[in-house]
């Protein structure tokens, strides 16, 4: 079947079988690769994407599904090579991966979860960043310097 | 996963024809948990009805003290609702800690209900809450819904469209989070009326799933107060012994939960 949806900002349409995941239709169709697949049962949250705004596990729905959303995945956060994500700039200045694999996942959690406690006017503490990591699983156990990371994310985000 | 036909409902009526129509159809929700299943080979439908372009099965109604929600309604929608939050904080409490922030904006309660994980957190809440759910061909009380583990009373081709229910003037809910997965390893809904009707309902810790228990109930309605529960004889019989935990294990949670539900 022929699925069309906006992927990073650009419209995207492929012809799929009825069955395929949205991770498979934006790693193998699409070819962006920075959605990554770290499980087998939707528990490691690696290939989290934002579908219309809001952070889904990319693995636990069907591309079909997902006909005519807009999706957001690690690659469209940045402006540019030069110009990361404030979220993006924070995990690299706070050392916030070990070998990575998780990052894009903890990353697209991260800009969500940031969005919402700014748009509800809540304060981000560690207890609550670690509290909403918990569908993130860093598999290196690094978590202490990804916490830091969000923590200093959320300061420099104005907006996702 | 196995192949399967993808159909995209655009209203209840029209999946509940497509099911109709289907050899082996599945109803597709939130997918948090049919999807994981369907990866795993452990389903195989050969068709499966997405309901989220549903419009009818979206929103959450209140009127007074009572609150309707529909069945495509997901967890983080009614963790958000502000309303829903003053009427009855205890349903937004417990939305709130479902799963993770992903599964909370997809998952939904009607997937939930129709699921009926032993270990899920919804049948808790409409069981204790006296609530009625409304399918594609009727409404069903939650004393006749909930038939033990992953079995309810629904129809093969029965399709729930909303959950509805009136406020309680006192409610909460405790749960033990098993901490890897989130779901209950017990979790007790307390509840009481504004005819003083208490209700308590157990999930996570039974053999046959989600169930009401009579001693606390009958405890808590002369006295609701965390001290009411010490003289409850809580058996262990038919609760859960796995790995995580035994079943004397789970009786001992369920008292405990059930305190920290009245706060």
């Amino acid at each position: 079947m022929k699925i069309a949806m906006t992927v990073n900002g650009k419209s995207v349409s492929r012809d799929v079988a009825d069955n395929t995941l949205l991770v498979e239709y934006i790693r193998d169709n699409l070819r962006l690769t920075g959605t990554h697949v770290g499980c087998d049962t939707s528990q490691c949250g690696a290939c989290v994407v934002h579908v219309d705004g809001k952070a889904m596990k990319s693995c636990t729905m069907l591309a079909a599904s997902a006909e005519g959303a807009a999706v957001t995945t690690v690659e469209g956060l940045a402006k540019s090579k030069d110009d990361l994500h404030p979220m993006q700039v924070a995990f690299k200045e706070n050392h916030g991966l070990q070998c990575g694999f998780c990052t894009p996942g903890m990353i697209m959690t991260a800009t969500d979860m940031v969005a919402r406690y700014q748009l509800e006017g809540k304060t981000l503490t560690e207890e609550s960043i670690r509290h909403e990591l918990e569908g993130n699983i860093c598999r290196c156990t690094g978590y202490h310097n990804i916490v830091k990371s969000i923590a200093d994310g959320a300061s420099k985000m104005t907006s996702v | 996963m196995y192949e399967t036909n993808f159909h995209k409902a655009a209203t209840a009526q029209e999946a509940a024809a497509l099911l109709n129509a289907s050899e082996d159809g599945k109803i597709l929700a939130g997918g948090q948990t049919l999807i994981p299943t369907m990866k795993q080979r452990l389903a195989d439908p050969t068709d499966v009805i997405d309901l989220s372009g549903a419009a009818d099965l979206r929103g959450i109604n209140i009127s007074g003290d009572q609150v309707t929600i529909g069945a495509m309604v997901t967890h983080a929608e009614v963790a958000g609702h502000a309303a829903l939050a003053a009427l009855c904080p205890s349903i937004s409490q417990l939305a709130a800690n479902i799963g993770d922030p992903s599964v909370r904006h997809r998952g939904t309660i009607g997937g939930s209900l129709a699921n009926n994980d032993p270990a899920a957190d919804y049948p808790a809440a409409v069981l204790a809450l006296n609530a009625r759910i409304r399918t594609s061909l009727r409404e069903i009380a939650a004393d006749d819904y909930f038939e033990g583990m992953f079995t309810t009373a629904l129809e093969d081709h029965e399709i729930i469209t909303a959950i509805s229910f009136t406020a309680p003037t006192q409610g909460g809910y405790g749960k033990f989070p098993n901490p890897a997965s989130r779901y209950a390893m017990a979790g007790v809904f307390v509840a009481k009326s504004a005819d003083g009707t208490v209700r308590v309902a157990v999930t996570g810790a039974s053999e046959d799933g989600v169930h009401r228990h009579g001693g606390l109930e009958a405890a808590l309605s002369a006295d609701w107060s965390a001290s009411a529960v010490d003289g409850v004889e809580i058996s262990s019989d038919g609760l859960l012994s796995d790995l995580h935990g035994n079943a004397e294990y789970r009786a001992n949670l369920i008292k405990v939960m059930t305190k920290r539900a009245l706060g």
